[in-house]
């Protein structure tokens, strides 16, 4: 699959995201198989592992998610390879530079392999020698934050005192968050944000996910469900360019999930199994476990279904929007998820007046309040919080809006009900809010960024 | 074989193993070691789930059996081959099978 797409250069640092599940723990194997393999299928490139913990979200305890670190950490070792262990609370640390999509590098799709290759190599020398000269902060910050060696005392500072807060503020934002479907795409989100930044941080210009072909069928049609449908060719194509600098690549996407099992049972491959959201819930919880289940049951009646719909994902290309992005602007992005804006549409799609019908008959407050069954004098009244709900929609695509609404709603309804423990829920309010808010100061000074740019390209010339 | 004859089965002991998240609905354990008691039939994987669902699972059975089958997406390995080679749930389970049970839907 590698081979075939051609798009790793020599030499270059490409970074596994490892989960410790099967697919990923597969493709670690395969990799470490690739780069000890005879000269002319070698794999060429430096990996590097980052394995993020998620058990904050999960509710595990501190002492589970330290077991669980130590047996990631023996097989990341085993592995030879450079690793990151980061935990999701650090996504709270992350700089607002994470939602820039940079582009130094323009992919340029005329250029034969050949070419690109020297192009990178020339490219890299470069670099190489600025970095030998630059004894920058943000070096020394990459050495000391982030590094995988450390995590113990991490996870010891989680613990204790200095960073409760974002342990909370974490547990806290997912609190507020109602129901597991809209949980799961947050967590992708901020999932995705945490390897973005690790891979910018330490120079990595790919990062390779394990999604299996099972895997992407099921967030093919998860994400048709999810309203992500103009998405789709990025989300679940073996490229994935949105990011600019950094192209996620998913190589592991022809292998059925079946496949890859067997393999790790014969090769005995360790796989390390951490319960995630999902964990015992019923196959009616969220979106992406029904449609897991729904095609799992098709296909066991039906063996092709899961090849079926792969290969119709397939067929669907990223639109080449970006052909007239000679323009100076940027593209409009969505800030969580950093795809192109499918909302500025003409009139007349659904989106349009589905907005006209929202307008046209709001939701009555009160409704929120009698779902939780708590008919609690006050709650109806106070406003619906939509302060910082209107600041951050726009800058959002449809599909990231039905998430963050959920957000902004429930966390009304939790400001509204005053339930017993108040300060907890004023908590939970600003933490929400704070994130919120910080993630539109983000995508402001990422928009005078790129605003400044503009302008100095326009002096230059 | 004595079972294909259709005599009474002998007590069969059998190595389950759990794998994939398929192990927290059985406390977490993901090896067992069982000893089938004696029944008027042969022993087949049938019989053997509905025995699983009886004596080892902890909670859910309808994460791990529906129907008379394993879940969707669950897979099963009999000596290290795939199930569906040995005539799925019309196997006939020999003494000191080896059967695998792992999950491949996500989180388990």
């Amino acid at each position: 699959m590698l081979g075939k797409n051609r798009c790793i250069y020599p030499g270059e640092k490409v970074l596994l995201a490892f989960s410790g599940g099967p697919t990923s723990s597969s493709m670690l194997r395969q990799v470490q198989e690739g780069l000890n393999r005879e000269a002319a299928k070698k794999l060429r490139f430096k990996p590097g592992i980052i394995y993020i913990d998620e058990g904050a979200v999960c509710g595990r305890t501190l002492d589970e998610r330290e077991k669980t670190c130590r047996q990631v950490e023996a097989i990341l070792q085993a592995s030879g390879f450079p690793y990151h262990l980061v935990f999701l609370e650090e996504v709270f640390d992350l700089p607002a530079s994470v939602l820039n999509s940079l582009s130094h590098r323009p992919a340029d799709q005329a250029h034969s392999y050949k070419e690109a290759v020297a192009d990178f190599t020339r490219w890299r020398q470069q670099c190489e020698k600025k970095e030998g000269a630059a004894t920058s902060l943000e070096d020394r910050l990459a050495e000391c934050s982030l590094q995988g060696c450390a995590w113990k005392e991490r996870l010891a500072v989680l613990d204790t005192s200095s960073f409760p807060a974002s342990h909370t503020e974490l547990s806290r934002l997912f609190g507020a968050v109602k129901s597991l479907t809209a949980k799961e795409e947050l967590l992708q989100t901020l999932r995705t944000h945490l390897i973005l930044h690790v891979a910018r941080r330490n120079g990595y210009s790919k990062v390779m996910v394990g999604d299996s072909c099972t895997r992407v069928s099921v967030k093919l049609l998860t994400n048709l469900c999810l309203g992500r449908g103009a998405f789709l060719a990025m989300d679940t194509g073996f490229s994935d360019s949105r990011h600019g600098d950094i192209l996620i690549l998913r190589p592991m996407r022809e292998y059925p999930a079946k496949e890859i099992i067997f393999y790790n049972y014969l090769f005995g491959v360790p796989t390390i199994f951490t319960p995630g959201l999902g964990t015992k819930a019923s196959d009616r919880a969220s979106i992406h476990l029904l449609i897991e289940s729904f095609l799992c049951k098709l296909q066991s009646e039906f063996p092709s279904t899961v090849s079926t719909v792969y290969r119709t994902g397939e067929k669907l290309s990223a639109a080449p929007r970006e052909v007239d992005s000679g323009v100076p602007t940027a593209p409009a992005q969505c800030l969580l998820c950093l795809c192109p804006l499918d909302t500025n549409v003409e009139d007349g799609s659904s989106l349009q007046s589905m907005l006209l019908s929202e307008q046209l008959c709001p939701r009555p407050p009160a409704e929120n309040c009698c779902e939780t069954g708590r008919t609690q004098a006050g709650c109806c009244g106070r406003p619906p919080v939509v302060g910082d709900s209107s600041q951050l929609l726009p800058l959002l695509c449809y599909g990231c809006r039905l998430t963050v609404k959920e957000l902004v709603s429930v966390q009304g309804k939790v400001c509204a009900t005053r339930r017993a423990p108040a300060s907890a829920d004023a908590k939970v309010c600003s933490c929400s809010q704070d994130w919120a808010q910080g993630k539109v100061a983000r995508s402001l000074s990422h928009h005078t960024f790129t605003r400044r740019l503009s302008a100095s390209d326009a002096g230059l010339r | 074989m004595e079972n294909a004859t259709g005599k009474r089965a002998a007590p069969l002991s059998v190595q389950l193993e759990f794998g994939g998240g398929a192990e927290l609905l059985f406390d977490g354990v993901r090896k067992h070691q069982v000893n089938l008691p004696n029944q008027p039939e042969p022993w087949n994987v049938r019989h053997l789930l509905v025995w699983i669902k009886e004596n080892l699972l902890k909670e859910r059975p309808e994460l791990f059996v529906q129907g008379d089958s394993v879940r969707p997406g669950i897979l099963v390995l009999i000596n290290d081959a795939d199930w569906e080679l040995m005539g799925n749930l019309d196997y006939e389970l020999q003494d000191q099978d080896h059967v695998v049970f792992i999950s491949t839907l996500h989180g388990g």
